[in-house]
């Protein structure tokens, strides 16, 4: 009886969750299946076959762009992870109390305003009539204006900047859990900063490094903005290129087919990545 | 000592903002001795210790290994290692890494580092755990790791946080012994800090007692015990009962004086400088006290009172009795004696007990403590 009624109690919690995941991300990607895998072979008439990822293969810009989306991603990643991490353990290990708290504010607070915001702050910074073109040719560096959006430099520094805080949390949050006796245990025992970095505080920030670097690349690669308007035109950036399937082209077909080629290859990277370091998923998430 | 002593420190000092943590603090400590600074929390043991390893600087002062001034040497870099409080070992590794990872930073030959550790492994009684993770190891197992750690890059000074705080009382007692004979065996100086008096009793060749900064008194565990140089020394290391009094006549050592309640006591002046008149502490041992039913059987004693029994503390063989004094009120700790003789005794029961003035031992009262 009871536990009949606690059953009832704890899918009743459930029911929300559930919800949630059918209607809005199960029941969608499920139609999306359908519309990937159905060929327009005439007016209103379609019929059911892998001719849509076919097209994507049989295309150079199209795997080129999806590679070129992976790799970017990938960079924007590690230079993240590289820039993130001497800051994340600055403010975990080598502050304290209120200073901690403002250092952990301060890489809030550009969060506190929209990412197209944000963007476009960046683009007031680097165009051709910008702060640093007009601030070079001020200090008489360049003779001319210069132009620093629209390339792949402008775009890796949007997507650096905007997935700096996803990376900084998890390392802050297990930096801090590194027990510092254990940092002066292996100065002690004879290690330097670089063997220590190495054998402790890395292994020990792991899950850490893993659960910032899957979400930073997930943000990454499903970026839509930046690469966008930093980007510019030829950026290539495959959502992009699904975008433009989905909206200015009207063929939902090959739009859902690279949405779901997307979703693989974000599964495949992480898949490897946690492969690579020999972390698990629940581990670096459950934390 | 004609011998060069393993680590010395010459007037050591050590001060925070507004605040003097060590002070001037000098001793020197012979190759393979057990030396214990005992002290309270907070009398600035931990930065002694952590200024011998080399994570603090000292503010003014000089500590040499081996006759060789450190000040300037890294951490990393200076023959001392540290068993830490919670003993630091690394878990990302297993035991086999952890004992090694001295050796690798010295870049030692990947063979030769795998047949020391297991070498120093069978010196603390466990061997071939090497390939086991940290967590599999129990409190006393995990202490013996955290040693072979250190001993595996033979260093002249070991220095210990503390490292039996954390764990169970059996443990704990067993611990005492097993690191008094790993120290035999590997005849290194050990620098051992704690502020379990039973501890740095029964491990240590020669103890400090450390109070606000400074060492009140160096020396063997029976001399600290039996002929403490100062108050603090006296309260501190084993149990006392404690009395403010007044000096009233001095002839050489003896003394008679006068407690606030009014009881007379004799004693000696242990440090000397006491004259009349002066207040002083008096400090007498509970097992120096001998008790009895009959008046007769303490006759003769220096100090004899008579009291009723407040509470017995029953703790098998360091059973204590809390006695009033009828005279003057206050109250006094007796050990028990073991002799069953007094086995049934009971709370309210009227006894007779004393002292010899040579128990008594008088300190000048000024002398914060």
């Amino acid at each position: 009886m009871t536990s009949d009624k606690s059953k009832l109690g704890f899918y009743l919690l459930l029911s929300p969750l559930i919800l949630w995941l059918m209607t809005l991300i199960v029941l969608p990607h499920v139609g999306m299946f359908f519309v990937s895998i159905s060929e327009k072979v005439g007016v209103r008439q379609y019929e059911t076959g892998l001719g849509n990822y076919a097209v994507f293969f049989n295309e150079p810009l199209y795997w080129n762009t999806f590679a070129r989306t992976a790799y970017m991603s990938i960079a924007a990643t590690f230079l993240t992870l590289l820039i993130g991490f001497p800051i994340a353990y600055y403010i975990a290990k080598l502050t304290k109390g209120r200073t901690k708290t403002t250092l952990f504010l301060m890489c809030l607070i550009p969060f506190w305003v929209s990412e197209l915001v944000r963007t476009f702050g960046w683009m007031i910074l680097l165009r051709e009539t910008g702060v640093v073109s007009s601030f070079l040719q001020y200090l008489g560096l360049v003779d001319g204006p210069i132009e620093f959006l629209y390339n792949d430099a402008a775009i890796m520094t949007g997507l650096v900047y905007t997935s700096m805080l996803f990376m900084v949390v998890p390392l802050v949050t297990t930096l801090d859990s590194l027990d510092d006796s254990l940092i002066e245990a292996g100065y002690d025992l004879g290690g330097n900063g670089y063997t220590i970095l190495r054998e402790i505080i890395i292994p020990h920030a792991m899950p850490g490094i893993v659960s910032g670097c899957i979400v930073v690349f997930m943000l990454s690669l499903g970026n839509y903005l930046t690469p966008i308007l930093l980007g510019g035109k030829d950026s290539l950036w495959f959502t992009g290129l699904i975008y433009s399937q989905f909206i200015t082209r009207f063929n939902w077909e090959l739009g859902s087919a690279f949405g779901f080629l997307l979703l693989g290859l974000s599964s495949l990277i992480v898949f490897v990545g946690l492969k690579l370091s020999r972390q698990s998923l629940t581990e670096t998430m459950g934390r | 000592m004609s011998e060069i002593a393993d680590l010395e420190c010459r007037e050591l000092s050590k001060s925070f903002l507004d605040f003097q943590a060590v002070k001037e603090v000098s001793f020197s400590v012979p190759k393979g001795t057990f030396f214990s600074i005992l002290g309270p929390s907070g009398c600035g043991k931990t930065t002694l210790l952590r200024m011998i390893a080399g994570f603090q600087e000292p503010t003014s002062g000089d500590l040499l290994i081996k006759n060789k001034s450190v000040l300037n040497v890294a951490p990393n870099k200076r023959p001392v290692s540290m068993v830490f409080q919670h003993l630091a070992l690394f878990p990302m590794m297993n035991i086999a890494a952890n004992v090694g990872f001295g050796l690798r930073q010295r870049g030692v030959d990947k063979r030769e580092i795998e047949s020391r550790v297991e070498t120093v492994l069978e010196r603390v009684g466990l061997p071939g755990v090497g390939k086991r993770s940290i967590n599999q190891l129990s409190g006393g197992q995990k202490q013996r790791v955290a040693i072979a750690r250190c001993m595996v890059l033979e260093p002249d000074v070991l220095l210990l946080d503390e490292p039996l705080g954390a764990l169970d009382l059996k443990l704990r007692e067993h611990m005492k012994i097993e690191l008094k004979k790993l120290q035999a065996e590997f005849n290194t100086t050990f620098v051992y800090i704690t502020h379990d008096q039973s501890e740095a009793l029964v491990m240590s060749d020669q103890i400090a007692v450390m109070n606000h900064g400074v060492f009140e008194q160096i020396g063997t565990a029976r001399e600290l015990y039996y002929q403490p140089n100062t108050a603090f020394v006296a309260g501190f290391v084993g149990e006392a009962n404690k009395y403010d009094a007044k000096v009233t006549s001095k002839n050489g050592e003896a003394l008679k004086l006068v407690t606030k309640d009014g009881a007379e006591l004799s004693g000696i002046d242990a440090i000397g400088g006491l004259d009349n008149g002066d207040s002083a502490q008096v400090f007498v041992r509970p097992e120096a006290i001998k008790i009895s039913r009959k008046q007769t059987d303490i006759d003769g004693m220096n100090n004899t009172h008579s009291g009723e029994i407040e509470n017995i503390l029953f703790n098998g063989a360091n059973s204590q009795l809390l006695l009033r004094d009828n005279s003057n009120g206050a109250q006094i700790n007796i050990t028990m004696p073991q002799t069953g003789e007094f086995r049934d005794l009971a709370k309210g029961d009227t006894v007779y007990f004393g002292w010899e003035a040579g128990q008594t031992r008088c300190y000048a009262s000024d002398k914060a403590s």
